[in-house]
């Protein structure tokens, strides 16, 4: 937990007092959310990666097929070339993210904790989009960008640029991009909640001794504020690079289907295991083959979120206060 | 600070200070107009009839295009006032379940040793690397033998459990930042592990709580799929759904289908708004001073 | 009066409690994609069906189609679907079938009021088992803002070349966007386009057994062609077309901003409630005058039983009624363009759907060529071909890079097209 260069004699007693301590109030702690989530998450989630270890049969059966699914899956032209397709896809989602939302949210929540006058409303009103439903924001920015109603090029024209209109939604070159752009504008609420909060915790004092020793603002921050909110950066990161994987699907499946259009551009693993898992029109749902595509976006978020854990956050805990 | 220093550098500051505000001021509404404006659009297009929304989408409704045959299809076709009070006690009930076991299951991982605790936090946190929605035909057998099917229990249960892993993440990492001092005084001073969780930690994380709060409602409040499959019902439909089935039937109806979506957001402002002030006394009252 | 009325009651009270102990009461609820027929479902069809059996309950719950084949699978596996099942043609259904979730009804009275052509969507390849019950076709071709083209001047074009002659004319004009199609959602480029102008140059069902036997390929130049006159078609679309939904394309028509929809026949009820203009069908037009012409009349809607339903008597009672000549009438009026698959004889009231039902006698009809066995593996024929044809609409593919993809996927599993 801490850093054994900053142990001091004092945590190295407490320590000792906790083991004591263990006992009957650590489960009761524990056991309700272990319970509840066992059975409801993780029991029908075993129960349907372990389906990527069999093989269907037209009536309905299965039969152990080991790794063969995820050999098709990494190998099959047919698959393999959807796959990684997928895989890049969300790939660049999340440099995406990380270099707009993340960013923008760290910008507006520096901002705010200036406490500027309406404060408490612009927050408010900013995070208005992360509360809608995706049914809604799909429907929304559909019709923005639609070239019918012309909302995107009326407002280009006010400004001089109506020749900039492009159907981006439609375009290989700029759906996903476009897609990413809308989920920015619909999560950036999240950093910036996040960050806002761990920015207000950080002690006056350190702030005034800092400014005592000559800092001005802008140093800061730098100095001293963006290393202390560092570990909140770091659950902004893991959780943009889970959400990339899991929450995009809504959204790019409201407004691009479950075909990711065009032409593939904007499929995304969400998308690929929605359609091969459920069936599309007249796919028939392949629950084995569904199956290997989510064990291996599992597979792919653990590998991320170990490296997260393993060196991101045991440097962190450094500037632990 | 500049009580000390010369009327000079003071006004200096002054100005400079006024342009930083300025520019503060310019960036932040600057943002929260490009986050407004879509939902500002809908809202104010809902009060149009069809010709008007499309001929002039941006223009206020007027003559000839005001209208508020959208509403009256949504108000009497759809019961959205049962939905209502469906999606408010699923989310919140979920909510509260969240908060509570979350919060007591991160403060064990982070305040105690125990065998097997880093292993219990990574099994805590599996639950985000992998959709939910794929364990849908294991999670609908489960509630057709519990005989839970076309109930909201169905969904609070299912939401809860969905809702830990962020929970637990989230409120361990910040736990983790929190000073021993305090906690080790109250033990000093007698106090039992489990006042010490409600009477010292819970404060503390206040603002955290609130925060998790506000995210873990997001994706209940949003989410189309379980109620769908679980509670499809209409004494059981939540508003998401209500809406999205809303659509469906009258596709080109865009009056209808604005006047739905209006129905839809306009609470959850609401709600937020009264929410928020909760959530930003929490943030402030609550901070960490060290 | 008030003593037969009298009389009149107390009857109907003792046979509806005569049958109730016979038959049960029972509750059936459907499932169906169609969240748009909810009210004719709620006020039309299912006060008619009940109104002869009082002791069952009927209740129609639609899932959106987006969600259908997941929620319908799901539901199916963990036993809570529907006792009624509203059925996709060929290969979806018959999955179901084949894993015991559809239930067999091949005995059921009425189903010997349909062809076999139409049956043929809902059976096992060798036809020896039926599982749905056919509720409707829909028929491929072109919906016109009449008023526009009497505005122009212009009439129903019959060749390839006068379709193109009015388009060139409405594009002079410029009054009207020419066709309201996008691409956006892919799937109006599949079935409003290729399978629409398609069966022209594959000689309908002549060319569709060609591709099932093996003996035509997705590239020979009679699949290829409809690519490339789907390509002229990018003239005539609107702006930014790329980023033009289906619904935005309905409104652009509408509205009477476009001139010509390139349509399936299920338009029409939404269409007579929102335009306010006089409209006009054409079918897919042929390459010289004279030639036969062929429309894709496909059978797309059918209705079966849950293998797994509580009340199969009842279920059985809703399907015979569905297959009587009574609902054939029924639903074909109430749901203007969707077109019953029953030989019974009944009027069609709306003129656009009469226009429509009329070509059955003077073309030749096919249903879309991807449905039957071909989208059986992966890659799935029908999903390549959305993307093929929108990509062919947004220059993203050639003709002949189109027909190469659909080809390629094909013969990657389906053996009669490996040589």
């Amino acid at each position: 937990m801490s850093d054994p260069v900053t142990d001091t004699a004092k945590d190295v007693r407490t320590r000792r007092k906790r083991r004591r301590s263990g006992g009957l109030h650590i489960v009761v702690f524990l056991a309700p959310a272990v319970l509840i989530y066992s059975v409801f998450s993780i029991y029908p989630l075993v129960e349907s990666l372990r389906l990527s270890l069999f093989d269907g049969l037209e009536d309905g059966t299965a039969v152990w097929a080991g790794l063969e699914n995820y050999a098709t899956l990494l190998f099959d032209p047919n698959w393999a070339t959807q796959f990684w397709r997928a895989f890049w896809n969300n790939l660049v989602l999340f440099f995406i993210h990380m270099v707009v939302q993340n960013p923008l949210g760290l910008l507006l929540a520096a901002l705010l904790s200036l406490a500027p006058r309406f404060g408490s409303a612009y927050r408010t009103l900013i995070f208005v989009p992360t509360l809608l439903s995706v049914v809604i924001v799909g429907f929304i920015w559909e019709l923005i960008l639609s070239p019918l109603w012309g909302v995107s090029e009326t407002l280009l024209g006010t400004i001089g640029l109506a020749w900039l209109y492009q159907p981006w939604l439609g375009l290989e070159s700029s759906a996903l991009t476009t897609v990413s752009l809308i989920s920015v504008w619909q999560y950036v609420g999240i950093p910036m909640m996040l960050i806002y909060a761990a920015l207000l915790s950080i002690p006056d004092e350190l702030i005034d001794a800092a400014r005592v020793d000559g800092l001005n603002g802008w140093s800061i921050f730098w100095k001293v504020k963006l290393p202390l909110i560092l570990p909140t950066l770091g659950i902004v990161a893991i959780l943009t690079y889970i959400g990339n994987f899991t929450v995009s699907f809504d959204l790019i499946y409201s407004i691009q289907g479950a075909l990711g259009a065009p032409n593939f551009a904007t499929d995304v693993m969400g998308t690929l295991l929605f359609r091969t898992f459920f069936g599309q029109q007249l796919q028939v749902g392949d629950i084995h083959m569904g199956a290997t595509i989510a064990s291996m976006m599992f597979f792919i978020i653990l590998v991320g979120v170990s490296i997260y854990l393993a060196l991101v956050q045991r440097r962190l805990q450094r500037y632990e206060m | 600070m500049t009580e000390t220093a010369s009327s000079h550098r003071a006004r200096a500051s002054r100005l400079r200070g006024l342009s930083t505000r300025a520019g503060v001021h310019m960036v932040l509404a600057g943002y929260t107009l490009i986050a407004i404006f879509p939902v500002f659009l809908v809202i104010l297009n809902s009060f149009k009839n069809r010709r008007g929304i499309f001929t002039d989408p941006l223009g206020l409704p007027g003559e000839g295009t005001f209208s508020l045959e959208g509403y009256a299809t949504v108000l009497t076709q759809g019961d959205f006032a049962t939905y209502f009070s469906n999606s408010l006690i699923v989310t919140v009930t979920a909510l509260f379940l969240i908060l509570w076991l979350g919060a007591m299951a991160a403060h064990a991982l982070a305040e105690y040793r125990f065998r097997f605790n880093t292993l219990l936090g990574i099994y805590l946190i599996l639950g985000i690397m992998v959709p939910i929605r794929l364990g849908t035909v294991a999670i609908l057998e489960l509630m057709v033998d519990l005989n839970l099917v076309n109930t909201l229990l169905a969904l609070i249960l299912v939401y809860t459990a969905q809702g830990l892993p962020v929970a637990v993440f989230i409120l361990t990492e910040f736990m983790r930042t929190l000073s021993r001092d305090i906690k080790d005084c109250a033990r000093v001073d007698g106090l039992s592990e489990y006042r010490i969780f409600f009477e010292v930690v819970v404060p503390l994380i206040r603002p955290v709580l609130a925060t998790v709060a506000v995210f873990s409602m997001i994706p209940i409040w949003n989410d189309l799929w379980f109620p769908l499959i679980l509670a499809s019902g209409d004494a059981t439909k939540t508003v998401t759904l209500g809406v999205q089935q809303f659509i469906g039937q009258y596709t080109v109806n865009w009056s209808a289908v604005l006047a739905s979506l209006s129905i839809a957001i306009l609470p959850v402002l609401g709600l937020y708004a009264l929410f928020s002030r909760q959530l930003i006394a929490g943030i402030t009252s609550g901070a960490v001073k060290g | 009066m008030t003593r037969i009325m009298k009389t009149t009651t107390a009857t109907l009270a003792l046979c509806v409690a005569g049958t109730a102990a016979l038959a049960q009461d029972a509750t059936l609820s459907i499932e169906s994609w169609r969240s748009e027929d909810q009210a004719i479902w709620d006020d039309v069809l299912i006060p008619a069906f009940e109104a002869q059996h009082p002791e069952i309950d009927v209740e129609f719950t639609p899932t959106s189609p987006t969600e259908y084949n997941a929620a319908l699978n799901a539901r199916l596996d963990g036993g809570t679907a529907g006792d009624l099942i509203t059925c996709r043609p060929f290969d979806g259904s018959l999955a179901l079938y084949q894993r015991g979730q559809l239930a067999d009804i091949s005995g059921l009275d009425g189903l010997d009021n349909f062809p076999d052509f139409a049956k043929a969507a809902w059976q096992t390849d060798d036809g020896s088992a039926t599982f749905c019950v056919p509720m409707a076709s829909v028929i491929h071709g072109f919906i016109y803002n009449a008023e526009a083209f009497a505005e122009l001047g212009l009439e129903e074009p019959e060749t390839v070349e006068e379709f193109f002659g009015v388009l060139d004319a409405i594009k002079e004009d410029g009054t009207y966007t020419p066709l309201a199609i996008g691409s956006a959602d892919q799937w109006e480029a599949a079935t409003m386009a290729y399978t629409n102008i398609g069966p022209t140059y594959w000689n309908g069902e002549e060319g569709r057994q060609a591709l099932l036997d093996g003996s035509a390929e997705f590239t020979d130049p009679q699949f290829v062609k409809p690519f490339e006159v789907m390509q002229r078609w990018n003239d005539y679309m609107g702006r930014a077309y790329q980023a033009q939904g289906y619904t935005d394309s309905q409104n652009l028509f509408t509205l009477g901003r476009a001139a010509i929809y390139p349509a399936g026949s299920w338009e029409i009820g939404g269409f007579n409630d929102q335009a306010v203009f006089e409209m006009g069908a054409f079918p897919p037009p042929v390459e010289a005058a004279g030639d036969t012409c062929y429309i894709s009349d496909h059978t797309d809607i059918g209705i079966g039983m849950n293998a797994g339903t509580d009340n199969p008597e009842a279920a059985r009672t809703f399907l015979e009624w569905v297959a009587s000549p009574e609902f054939a009438s029924l639903y074909t009026n109430e749901l203007p363009g969707f077109f019953s698959l029953s030989n019974a004889q009944f009027e069609v009231e709306d003129p656009l759907a009469q226009e429509m039902i009329s070509w059955r006698q003077d073309c030749e009809s096919t249903i879309r060529v991807a449905h039957q066995i071909l989208s059986r593996g992966e890659p799935n024929t029908w999903n390549t071909m959305w993307s093929v044809s929108a990509n062919v609409f947004n220059e993203a593919s050639t003709p002949q890079e189109a027909a190469q993809t659909l080809q390629e996927g094909l013969e990657s599993w389906y053996e009669p097209q490996q040589d």
